[in-house]
């Protein structure tokens, strides 16, 4: 649920990196911290388990710029992906307004994907959201690896709906700031439609 | 949407600071926020600028948050007051009208009897403000007044925010 403050004239809206572990949601935000000028960004916080887990959250706030006189916010989380914390990701998933599914290219952790992205959808549904109705970008990542699926095999698995798609690989920030675009602008195309 | 759009216009954000700012004379306190659970700060007073107020706000929304997922486990509704003491500052914090997070940073000065004390009386008039916010915010949206900034915004202006 975005936030507009016609006081301050700022608009903040939500968006969560959802995806099984490991498959890099943490070093996206990492990315896009070190990439962005400092005056563009808040601190990144990461409540993390000592060998470097998501524990609870990641969080990076980043300031984009104005439009049309309105200071236009995005607040990016990243959900623990491991399976035994789904209490902390329904938490994280509330009021969201945009999700980035970052889907592990290897073959693998295929079915991990799945188990991810139907539990994104679950989870999503028990709070009044449905998927297909919320902007939402799909991210392959770890495309350097050489188990790495192909495009069209992980899109025949993930993507039956065809939502917008990016291959990645967050460690060296290929694809990263094209996943985080996509879905800020079909945030703010939702905000004009407005509800 | 399952959420209706959280605003805040110029009339009650005042309305906001007075009262935050007569509970920070009040209580003794050195800072307060409010914070919309989710994250998000609305406003505060006193001593902000030695915070980072935006980590701040989202690490208060997930400790609520996470509080209130303990609370349901044991049966509770939510846990509506947290208090944390430290050596020197201590944090009052509590949810005001089931919506909103009021954050009271304090020290020695005063203590948390008063400060609870004076909360209770604040959070009533925040919730009456939150109240009236909310059905303004309905109420414009059913007539159809739209002020929304971003109705005229193009893909160029969405553009240009990342370059
Ligand atoms: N080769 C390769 N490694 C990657 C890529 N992206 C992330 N990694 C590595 O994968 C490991 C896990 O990345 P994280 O970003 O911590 O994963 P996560 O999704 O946040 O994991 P959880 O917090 O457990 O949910 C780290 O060692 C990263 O360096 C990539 O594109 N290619
Ligand atoms: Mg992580």
């Amino acid at each position: 649920m975005s936030f507009i403050n016609y006081a301050s004239r700022e608009i903040n809206c939500k968006i969560v990196y959802y995806g099984p572990g490991l498959c890099g949601k943490t070093t996206n935000l990492q990315h896009v911290y070190q990439k962005t000028a400092p005056d563009a960004k808040g601190k990144m916080i990461s409540l993390a388990t000592e060998t470097e887990r998501t524990l609870f959250f990641d969080f990076l706030p980043l300031a984009l710029g104005e439009i049309r006189g309105f200071k236009t916010r995005f607040h990016l989380y990243t959900v623990p992906g491991q399976v035994f914390y789904d209490a902390s990701r329904k938490l994280i998933l509330k009021g969201v307004d945009g999700v980035v599914f970052v889907a592990d290219s290897q073959e693998e952790r295929i079915d991990a994907n799945i188990e991810s992205l139907d539990n994104l959808r679950y989870n999503l549904k028990e709070q009044g959201y449905d998927l297909d109705k919320l902007p939402y970008v799909i991210q392959y990542n770890k495309r350097d690896l050489p188990g790495a699926m192909t495009v069209e095999e992980l899109r025949r698995d993930l993507n039956p709906t065809s939502v917008l798609e990016f291959e990645a690989c967050a460690t060296t920030g290929e694809g990263v700031f094209e996943t985080l675009k996509a879905i800020a602008k079909l945030i703010l195309v939702d905000l004009k439609k407005g509800k | 949407m399952s959420n209706p759009q959280m605003v805040m216009y110029d009339e009650e954000f005042q309305e906001i600071n007075e009262v935050i700012g007569r509970l920070l004379n009040d209580a003794n306190a050195k800072v307060i926020f409010l914070v919309d659970k989710n994250g998000q700060l609305i406003s505060g007073v006193g001593d902000t600028e030695r915070f980072d107020t935006t980590s701040l706000a989202s690490l208060t929304a997930g400790n609520i948050a996470a509080t209130g997922g303990l609370a349901k486990l044991i049966g509770e509704k939510e846990f509506s007051i947290l208090f944390h003491e430290g050596e020197k500052d201590n944090l009052h914090i509590s949810i005001v009208g089931g919506r909103v997070i009021l954050v009271v940073l304090f020290d020695n000065r005063s203590s948390l009897g008063l400060v609870r004390l004076r909360v209770k009386k604040s959070s009533d008039e925040l919730s009456a403000i939150f109240d009236s916010l909310l059905k303004k915010a309905e109420d414009r949206e059913r007539k159809g007044v739209s002020d929304f900034p971003f109705a005229e915004i193009t893909d160029d202006d969405i553009d240009n925010l990342f370059n």
